[in-house]
């Protein structure tokens, strides 16, 4: 094993398709129009010493180290500005250029510390690099003139010294080894699009500032890491990195958190992960990464993980550690004994939209086969199951249109109900590089995100609608685009079925959706809306975004139809920079939905009633598999309280912490005689349960994850698993216990099952991952390379069906008693319900979650800026901190969900979407008061789950 | 089955129903029973049936309409493995 070797070309690739030829060093080289002469020149093998270029960011032309000797041509050009020409001729070493580049070098080393040996960066250094390369030997201007590098000079306190800013939890700037070469700068603009670093000073006095000369973490700087990735010396180095060394052999895995799926070089040595850097060749990610994926690992290796099978009778006895094989019969005999005693369809399983396909695969495979009913169902239930049924009535198939690329050649771009800089950054970021190159944004969001306003990026419309109103919306938009005559007849005639068409136009055209009659209803002003509209229909290629902003309500699937009919109304799918693109919340939510997770489909979204599909699967597995579709999650619980369901699998996920109306969730788990929690930590939901399983985390196995884009891309083992077993071997090991003949050797195998399975997995396998980097589905005989863009030639389903949506308001309303709504979301450092970033120094950048009010509700119920405050709704009240914004309208007030203690879904209530049961967590009806402390409910909460997690024999175990 | 089942199933059926109902009149009813038979599990059709037996009063009147299409599972399941 070696570290996986990324060759630095200096500057960005050229993206034209006119081809020069040129001559370096005597050999012939054609590069791409545009291309720089240091590119072509690496392209052809030969390195250009450099310092201030990289090809994460455009060429700059300040180090003055990459000069050339060009034929015909007088002076030194460097070569990272310019540009190859046809017939070119170049030098890139010659007595000259020796020279020249020893005393720039030596001008750098004059004011630079020479503690390489003590040096973190010692062995992984640019700046040591290129004195090499350079044969720099000595330095004749010493030491002791101005200089940044001595805390005190001459006797005295040294003026340009500052100290090493160690603010940030994850990487520290020393401004002592700083070259001041902008990389940092240059990569958070053009990277990371946050504009955090700026160079101050001029001259000898320049350097690089965080903020407005703050420390980083009190300034703007999001923590994506680029500008640690991009520094050349050790000014910006992870403190990993400092404390452990440099690695000394890396592997290629996708991240765990969001469901961008940004690959990753693990770096480690022996055993111990050193850090994680961005993969270059990451095709969702392209080198970049945010806070999470980065940095937020300690997780991983954190105090609080179970090594240890435990086991208990009661929920209210402490738990027990027992060894595996008793855990694995202790689970096998109490659901033979509960199928025995209350029936076949008592048990069922959730498969972990966190998990791997393989291991996802293998949960669905062990209710239908080894329960014997379609019990399972996933976390995507509370967040995308929407998405899966409007765009598969819709196009036909239940996942987004396009990959992440896509968006470099848009012109429109719709946000709608998603946060992409904080829930999405790295996507959010090459979202904001095209913004900032031209693209037009408009954003349809009860909340005034970042995206709508943030350096270089402004939205031409922000739709600030009322929440639960998005039906409404969709449809007017629908209505301006039909009414003004600005839909693209062409596309509509070829490509969807035109009778449909005509019944949807007429219905979106009755007066009743035009934006002036909606606007009473979702507080949208006409004029605006009528201006998104015709911006999105004739801007060019329209691209659409969404979240669980429009997934999470009561008609979540009708907004996801009325977002179908707004790409097909205008045309805007099957070709790069358009479609409609459902941003993931977890890392492998489309891979969960793909393996089969829900009730009523087996893998690759084929029903249960289907005959052939059952075939398939009745043949390989020897079993016959029913035909009628499961129990969801909501339902699963309410059989639950209703005595008929008394049995529960739940790999790596907390519904209890994740899901609508707490109270509501833990009396169905209650109810329950055995429940099995398989995850990282003594999560929410174990609190009820009788069996813990301990699981691995995404560094400990081999698999895949698919992400928002149908990517799937390979998750490598890097250290053996502390509990002992991969998570699939431990569904392999369950299903053993109660008598299925499973045998994989590997991940691999499982993969295998699921290509001969699966159409749009059929070419997958993972030598075949392994050469071709990454794949989107489907990948089979028909589409070899995978399928980037979907519906290309025609949809899926045959012609694209319009459908009509009708507005119908939720039944959660306000009134006297709860007249505000509440809607809820995430912020950038924390993630889902927090096991893991709580988990990690991300801590420092939102410790609590606090509830958004706007100025005037805060006002009118004397709430200030950090008080603690009462949330009350129809299903529960909790308490939590106030933050006085007018980020929210008036009427309107807004909080995450990541810690425990807050309980935000004690106040959500059961309202569901009509087609699917996903949750409306994003309308709740609330009344917001002063408050002293912990409601009732919270101190009874933290008293329960602190009993629940004693552990026989072990010290109280800390959250 | 309890009443917290029983309104809840009234509830989701209405709902269904609601989006069904703004759809061309051809499709409406069929639609409605299609979705039930497609996503609700067998428990969840039979309680439904009771209710329609019983109190049938809190249907939409499309759910009355699409009652007939809706696939009526056998005898609750005393089926072991």
């Amino acid at each position: 094993m070696s570290l996986v070797h990324e060759i630095d070309y200096g500057t960005p690739a050229s993206a034209s398709e006119t081809m020069v030829t040129l001559t370096i060093d005597g050999n012939e080289i054609t590069v791409p129009e545009g291309t720089s002469i240091m590119r072509a020149s690496m392209d052809a093998g030969i390195e250009i010493p450099k310092l201030c270029a990289t090809d994460m960011v455009d060429a700059f032309g300040s180090c003055r180290l990459c000069l050339v000797e060009i034929q015909g041509r007088n002076g030194l050009p460097a070569s990272c500005t310019t540009p190859v020409a046809a017939g070119m001729v170049v030098s890139t070493q010659t007595n000259r250029l020796k020279d020249v580049r020893r005393g720039v070098m030596e001008l750098y080393i004059s004011d630079h510390p020479l503690d390489c040996l003590t040096c973190a960066a010692n062995g992984d250094c640019e700046l040591q690099d290129m004195a090499g390369a350079v044969g720099l030997r000595d330095v004749r201007y010493g030491y002791d003139g101005d200089n940044h590098v001595k805390a005190r000079d001459n006797g005295g306190l040294n003026a340009k010294w500052a100290p090493k800013d160690e603010s940030n939890p994850y990487f520290t700037f020393d401004p002592a080894k700083c070259i001041v070469c902008s990389r940092c700068v240059r990569a958070c603009e053009e990277v990371q699009g946050t504009f955090a670093l700026a160079i101050e000073g001029r001259g000898f006095d320049s350097r690089v500032s965080a903020g407005m000369h703050e420390d980083f973490v009190s300034s703007e700087c999001v923590s994506c890491g680029a500008c640690v990735q991009a520094c050349p010396t050790a000014t910006l180095t992870e403190k990993s990195v400092i404390e452990i060394g440099q690695p000394e052999h890396s592997m290629v895995t996708t991240c765990a958190y969001c469901g961008v799926g940004c690959s990753f070089k693990a770096e480690m040595r022996g055993e111990e992960l050193v850090r994680m850097v961005p993969w270059k060749d990451g095709q969702a990610n392209r080198g970049h990464s945010c806070v999470k994926g980065r940095f937020a690992y300690g997780y991983s290796s954190h105090k609080d993980r179970i090594l240890n099978p435990m086991v208990r009778e009661k929920i209210t006895d402490p738990w027990r550690e027992v060894t595996w094989d008793e855990a694995f019969a202790h689970v096998a005999s109490e659901f033979r004994r509960i199928q025995y005693q209350y029936g076949r369809d008592s048990i069922g399983g959730i498969t972990s939209s966190r998990c791997t396909n393989e291991e996802t695969y293998l949960v669905q495979k062990l209710v239908r086969a080894g329960f014997r009913n379609n019990n399972v169902d996933t976390c995507a239930r509370v967040c995308h199951s929407p998405t899966g049924y409007g765009l598969g009535q819709a196009f036909g198939t239940s996942a987004g249109t396009q990959n992440f690329d896509s968006v470099e050649k848009s012109d429109v771009v719709v946000i709608i109900g998603a946060n992409p800089t904080d829930g999405h950054p790295v996507f959010g970021s090459r979202l904001k590089k095209r913004l900032r190159q031209g693209a037009k944004l408009i954003v349809i969001d009860p909340r005034r995100t970042d995206i709508v306003r943030s350096p270089h990026v402004e939205a031409a419309y922000h739709l600030p609608l009322k929440p639960g109103t998005n039906v409404a919306v969709m449809t007017s938009l629908a209505h301006v685009i039909v009414t003004e005559g600005l839909f693209d007849e062409r596309f509509i005639r070829e490509r969807c079925d035109w009778s449909e068409f005509e019944d949807w136009a007429a219905f979106v055209a009755e007066p009743h959706h035009s934006p002036e009659a909606t606007e009473a209803l979702t507080g949208v002003p006409a004029e605006m809306l009528r201006g998104a509209a015709r911006l999105y229909a004739t801007g060019g290629n329209g691209a659409i975004y969404y979240g669980l902003g429009v997934t999470e309500h009561s008609q979540g699937s009708t907004t996801v139809m009325a977002i179908a009919n707004l790409a097909m109304v205008t045309g805007n799918i099957g070709r790069p920079g358009v479609g409609v693109n459902p941003l993931r919340g977890q890392n492998n939510v489309q891979g969960s939905c793909d393996m089969g997770s829900f009730p009523h489909e087996l893998p690759g979204y084929r029903h249960v009633s289907d005959d052939a599909t059952r075939d398939i699967f009745e043949k390989l597995w020897g079993v016959k598999i029913s035909d009628e579709p499961g129990l969801r999650i909501p339902n699963m619980l309410d059989a639950a309280v209703d005595g008929s369901f008394k049995g529960l699998y739940v790999q790596g996920e907390d519904i209890l912490q994740s899901d609508p109306d707490t109270k509501h969730v833990a009396a169905g788990l209650a109810a329950m005689e055995c429940v099995v929690v398989h995850d990282l930590f003594l999560n929410e939901t174990a609190n009820y349960a009788h069996v813990f399983l301990p699981g691995s985390s995404f560094l400990e196995k081999d698999g895949t994850f698919t992400n928002a884009e149908r990517r799937i891309n390979r998750v490598r083992k890097v250290m053996s698993p502390k509990n002992g077993y991969a998570d699939w071997e431990v569904t392999q090991k369950l299903a053993q216990a109660i008598g299925l003949a499973w045998n994989y050797q590997h991940p691999s195998e499982i993969m295998d099952e699921i290509a001969a399975t699966t159409p749009s997995f059929a070419m997958v396998s993972y030598d075949y991952l392994e050469k071709m980097g990454s794949v989107q589905w489907p990948c089979n005989e028909a589409h070899p390379e995978g399928s980037p863009i979907m519906h290309v030639d025609g949809f899926v389903r045959g012609k694209g069906k319009f459908i009509r949506t009708e507005y119908i308001a939720t039944d959660e309303r306000t009134g006297p008693r709860f007249p505000l709504l509440l809607t809820t979301g995430r912020i950038l450092s924390q993630y889902n319900v927090g096991a893991q970033t709580r988990r990690t120094e991300n801590v420092v950048w939102h410790s609590e979650d606090r509830l958004e009010v706007h100025p005037h509700d805060a006002e009118q119920r004397g709430i200030r800026d950090g008080d603690w405050v009462k949330l009350m709704s129809r299903s529960g009240d909790t308490t939590l901190r106030a933050l006085i914004t007018d980020r929210v309208s008036p009427g309107v007030v807004y909080t995450t969900f990541h810690h425990p203690d807050t309980q935000a879904n004690v106040i959500t209530t059961d309202f569901s979407d009509w087609a699917t049961n996903c949750p409306e967590y994003k309308v709740t009806a609330v009344q917001v008061s002063p408050s002293n402390g912990p409601t009732d409910w919270q101190v009874e909460y933290d008293e329960q789950a602190r009993q629940s997690r004693r552990i026989t024999g072990k010290l109280e175990a800390a959250e | 089955m309890s009443h917290g089942t029983h309104d809840k199933l009234v509830y989701m059926a209405n709902q269904i129903a609601g989006f069904f109902a703004t759809q061309p009149e051809a499709e409406a009813a069929q639609g409605v029973a299609s979705h039930i038979n497609k996503f609700w599990e067998p428990r969840m059709r039979r309680q439904l049936f009771e209710i329609l037996e019983q109190d049938a009063n809190g249907l939409s009147p499309l759910v009355l309409q699409a009652m007939p299409s809706i696939r009526r599972p056998s005898a609750a399941s005393t089926d072991i493995i």
